[in-house]
C-alpha cells in the first residue's frame, strides 16, 4: 500500500523549489499549476512542470499536478502537460460534483490515447472546497476507478461557510473533516487533511496533524518543506505501539495456526479489527 | 517558429534564469548568456540553449540570458516560454518542446 502522509505543494513556476523539493522527501510532491502561479505565468510554469516532470530525482516520488478548473481557459491546457509529462496523479481543484471527475476522466482518456498512455494510468485526486463538495464527497470519491485520494481544502471551503480558520478544535472544519474522510473510507480510497498555513508556527501544525491522525486521515496537503519531516515524525508509531503491533500479529498467527477463531493478549480479546489496526501500525512504522 | 516581437520569461531568483528575445533585423541569431557560473557551466548552458532553440526552429533573432544558476530543464523551460511568448504561439508541440 503506498503511503501518501505528506502532499508537497510546489508552486509550478518557481525553479528553485521544483529543483529542490524531493530533497525533503515527501511521499507526493504536487507540482501547482493552479493558485500558486499568477495568470500571466502560467505558460511559463506549465512548460517548467513538464520537464520537471522528467527529472530523475522524482523517481521514486509520487508526482501530482494540479491543474485550474476545466471551467477555465487553463485547465486543459494544464491536463495536457499533465497527462503527456506522464504526472501519476491529477489533482483537480474546487470539485463540486461527481460531474466535474466525470469530464476531467473523459479528457484524460483521450489525452492517454493521444500520447500513448495506458488508459486509466493517470489517477485522480478531488480537492474538495466548498459546501457543494463537502455534500457529494461520497458521489465523488466513487466517481471513476481513476480516484485514489479526496482532499479537503479549507480555505475558500471556509469562505463558502461564510466562516474563518480557528486555532484549537477547530469546530468550523468538524462537519466537513468527517464527512470527507467517512465519503473516503466507504469509497476506499486515502483522505488528506486540510493545508496549514502559517508555517512558522509548529506547535499549531502539530496540533492539527494529532487531530487528522486521530480522526483517521491518511495525511495532509503541506504548503512547506519543513512540514514534511514534523509530520512523518508525527505518524510515526512509538516504539511500544510497534512492539504491541507485533504481538498481536504473532499471536493471531499462533491461533490461525492452532485452528482458533479468537485468542486474547493481556486479557484482550484478538478480532479482525484489532488485527488489522496491528498491520496498519506496522506499514506505518515501515514508511517512517 | 518566428520571433515577431520582444518577450520576456523567467526572473532573476536563484536557480532561475531571465531570457529575453527580439526579432533581428539582421535576420541572423544572436545568442548571449550572462552567468554566475559561467566559468564552470557555460559551455553546457550554450548547449540547452542552442538545442532548444534548434528545436523551436528559430532561426534568426536576439536572445539574452541572464543565468542564475538554473538547471538545464529550468533552461530549456524559460527559453520555450519565451520564444512562444515571442511568436505569438500558444500551441504546444511536443516534438518540439520534449
Amino acid at each position: 500500500m503506498k503511503a501518501r502522509r505528506s502532499m508537497l505543494f510546489v508552486p509550478g513556476d518557481n525553479p528553485a523549489m521544483l529543483s529542490t523539493a524531493f530533497v525533503y522527501k515527501p511521499d507526493s510532491v504536487m507540482f501547482d499549476l493552479e493558485d500558486a502561479v499568477s495568470p500571466r505565468e502560467k505558460d511559463s510554469a506549465r512548460l517548467l512542470v513538464f520537464h520537471a516532470l522528467s527529472l530523475a530525482a522524482y523517481k521514486d516520488i509520487e508526482r501530482v499536478v494540479r491543474i485550474n478548473r476545466l471551467d477555465s481557459e487553463y485547465g486543459l491546457k494544464d491536463l495536457a502537460v499533465a497527462v503527456k509529462g506522464r504526472a501519476h496523479v491529477v489533482r483537480l481543484p474546487k470539485t463540486d460534483s461527481a460531474e466535474d471527475i466525470r469530464e476531467l476522466e473523459a479528457h484524460i482518456t483521450r489525452l492517454e490515447k493521444e500520447y500513448g498512455r495506458p488508459t486509466g494510468e493517470t489517477k485522480l485526486i478531488a480537492a474538495i472546497e466548498s459546501a457543494s463538495g463537502v455534500v457529494n464527497a461520497l458521489t465523488i470519491a466513487t466517481a471513476s476507478p481513476r480516484m485514489i485520494a479526496i482532499a479537503l481544502a479549507g480555505f475558500d471551503y471556509l469562505v463558502d461557510m461564510q466562516t474563518r480558520r480557528s486555532s484549537g478544535s477547530e469546530p468550523e472544519l468538524f462537519y466537513a473533516r468527517a464527512a470527507v474522510l467517512h465519503s473516503a473510507r466507504a469509497a476506499r480510497i486515502d483522505a488528506f487533511d486540510v493545508a496549514y498555513g502559517d508555517v512558522n508556527d509548529d506547535e499549531g501544525f502539530l496540533r492539527e496533524v494529532q487531530i487528522a491522525k486521530q480522526l483517521g486521515f491518511n495525511g495532509k496537503s503541506l504548503v512547506h518543506p519543513r512540514q514534511v519531516e514534523l509530520l512523518h515524525r508525527a505518524y510515526a508509531p512509538t516504539q511500544t505501539e510497534l512492539e504491541r503491533a507485533k504481538r498481536v500479529i504473532a499471536a493471531a498467527e499462533a491461533a490461525h495456526r492452532n485452528g482458533l477463531g479468537v485468542v486474547s493478549l493481556d486479557g484482550k480479546m484478538i478480532d479482525p479489527p484489532v488485527i488489522h489496526e496491528a498491520e496498519l501500525v506496522l506499514s506505518r512504522g515501515q514508511v517512517a | 517558429m518566428k520571433i515577431v516581437k520582444e518577450a520576456i520569461a523567467g526572473t532573476l531568483e536563484s536557480s532561475d534564469l531571465l531570457v529575453k528575445v527580439a526579432p533581428s533585423s539582421a535576420r541572423t541569431l544572436d545568442v548571449t548568456i550572462r552567468s554566475e557560473v559561467i566559468k564552470q557551466f557555460g559551455k553546457q548552458i550554450r548547449r540547452v540553449v542552442t538545442e532548444t532553440l534548434n528545436k523551436l526552429e528559430v532561426s534568426e533573432g536576439t536572445v539574452v540570458i541572464e543565468d542564475k544558476g538554473a538547471l538545464d530543464y529550468a533552461v530549456q523551460a524559460r527559453v520555450q516560454a519565451a520564444v512562444l511568448r515571442g511568436a505569438n504561439s500558444e500551441e504546444l508541440n511536443w516534438e518540439q518542446l520534449s
